[in-house]
């Protein structure tokens, strides 16, 4: 068969959702921010909420979020995503309101928006990308960073008595009573990145319903940080990253699963 | 199922994230290189692809379009 007659608008299977600018991404090849935003926008695309939608950016490689994804957005200062994004919930309640956040964006120095945004019960959807280190200033420890973990700032690898442990936040805010969904996702394989999208889904649809915070954390790689190429990058982080972080839900409709 | 791809080739950065994902090989990586430098990715074998979509999902660029037709027997 010929491939003129595969190729035709009729046949159309997949494509780039119009919710992705068409700016090339400024992601180092392979990074998994690119495959996060295109779910998301995927997500507020098929919910028809893009005029409705108002999402923050943080500091971190996802500073230019607002360049690629279509919708509304504003950024925050580093950290200050999820205090910013109380501000515009509560002067419009019914937009749907997201922040896009690294690790050491939300579990570093916004350790106490977080928090509080959380406990307070925000109706307000967090995307947590958490890549266990400082991407965009080159590579440094986070308190994501796992043990042993080599990082610019830890050479010798992280050593858990003079740096301490790694911080898992997404099971730290699932504890909280205004977290409604709190999930651990991937996007490294065609099915994590379904799943994912799913996660993502629901979190919206919890904003929705008025029903608290919603944070769905993805595992990520920083391929440039790690030091590694991105099929390689993945492949430590499965081996590495989710044995301390595991995927799944944590927290489903205000209640915690499988005793976590 | 028949399936074809196509790949925005000044777009594609060479990560090879498709390629792994693929079920049926059909995507390797081209010896030339785009205008930013890198290997794009191609499709090698494109009477094995299914359309079912894999490497789209993957792509952390979004550069892959994906057709897919039903072969009536
Ligand atoms: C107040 C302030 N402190 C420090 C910085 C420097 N800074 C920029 S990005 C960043 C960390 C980003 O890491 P992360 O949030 O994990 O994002 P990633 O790049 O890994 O996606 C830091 C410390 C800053 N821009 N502003
Ligand atoms: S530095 Fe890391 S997180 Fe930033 S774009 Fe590159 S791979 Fe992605
Ligand atoms: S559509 Fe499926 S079979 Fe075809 S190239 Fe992509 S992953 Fe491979
Ligand atoms: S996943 Fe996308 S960017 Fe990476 S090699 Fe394949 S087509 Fe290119
Ligand atoms: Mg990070």
């Amino acid at each position: 068969m010929d491939i003129k007659d595969i190729i035709k608008p009729e046949n159309l299977v997949y494509q780039k959702t119009p919710l992705m600018t068409d700016k090339p991404l400024s992601y180092c090849p392979g990074c998994g921010h690119g495959t996060a935003h295109r779910i998301l926008m995927e997500v507020i695309e098929e919910m028809g909420i893009q005029s409705e939608t108002i999402g923050v950016a943080p500091v971190g490689c996802s500073v230019l979020a607002y360049d690629f994804m279509n919708v509304d957005m504003v950024g925050a200062s580093h950290g200050r995503a999820p205090a910013v994004a109380t501000g515009i919930k509560r002067c419009w309640p019914e937009k749907f309101v997201y922040t896009y956040q690294g690790d050491g964006d939300l579990a570093a120095i916004g350790t106490a928006e977080t928090i509080h945004a959380c406990n307070r019960g925000e109706n307000i959807t967090i995307i947590f990308i958490n890549n266990g280190i400082y991407g965009m200033t080159g590579g440094q420890m986070a308190p994501t960073t796992l043990k042993g973990m080599k990082t610019s700032t830890s050479p010798y690898g992280r050593d858990i008595e003079t740096m301490g442990n790694p911080l898992k936040m997404t099971e730290l805010v699932a504890q909280l009573p205004g977290t409604c969904y709190v999930t651990r996702q991937s996007v490294h394989s065609p099915r994590n990145v379904r799943r994912a999208k799913k996660a993502i889904r629901t979190a919206f649809e919890s904003q929705k319903g008025k029903k608290g915070t919603s944070l769905v954390e993805i595992v990520s790689n920083c391929n440039s940080g790690w030091k590694l190429e991105p099929v390689a990058a993945n492949d430590w982080m499965v081996e590495n990253m989710f044995p301390f972080f595991p995927l799944g839900d944590i927290k489903v409709d205000g209640k915690l699963v499988n005793n976590q | 199922m028949k399936g074809a791809i196509v790949v925005d080739i000044e777009k594609c950065k060479g990560c090879e994230v498709c390629r792994v994902a693929c079920p049926n090989d059909v995507i390797a990586m081209a010896h030339e290189v785009n205008h930013k430098g890198y290997h794009y990715a191609f499709q090698e074998h494109q009477e094995d692809c299914v359309g079912c979509a894999n490497c789209a999902v993957v792509c952390p660029d979004g550069v892959i379009t994906v057709y897919k037709i039903k072969l009536s027997d």
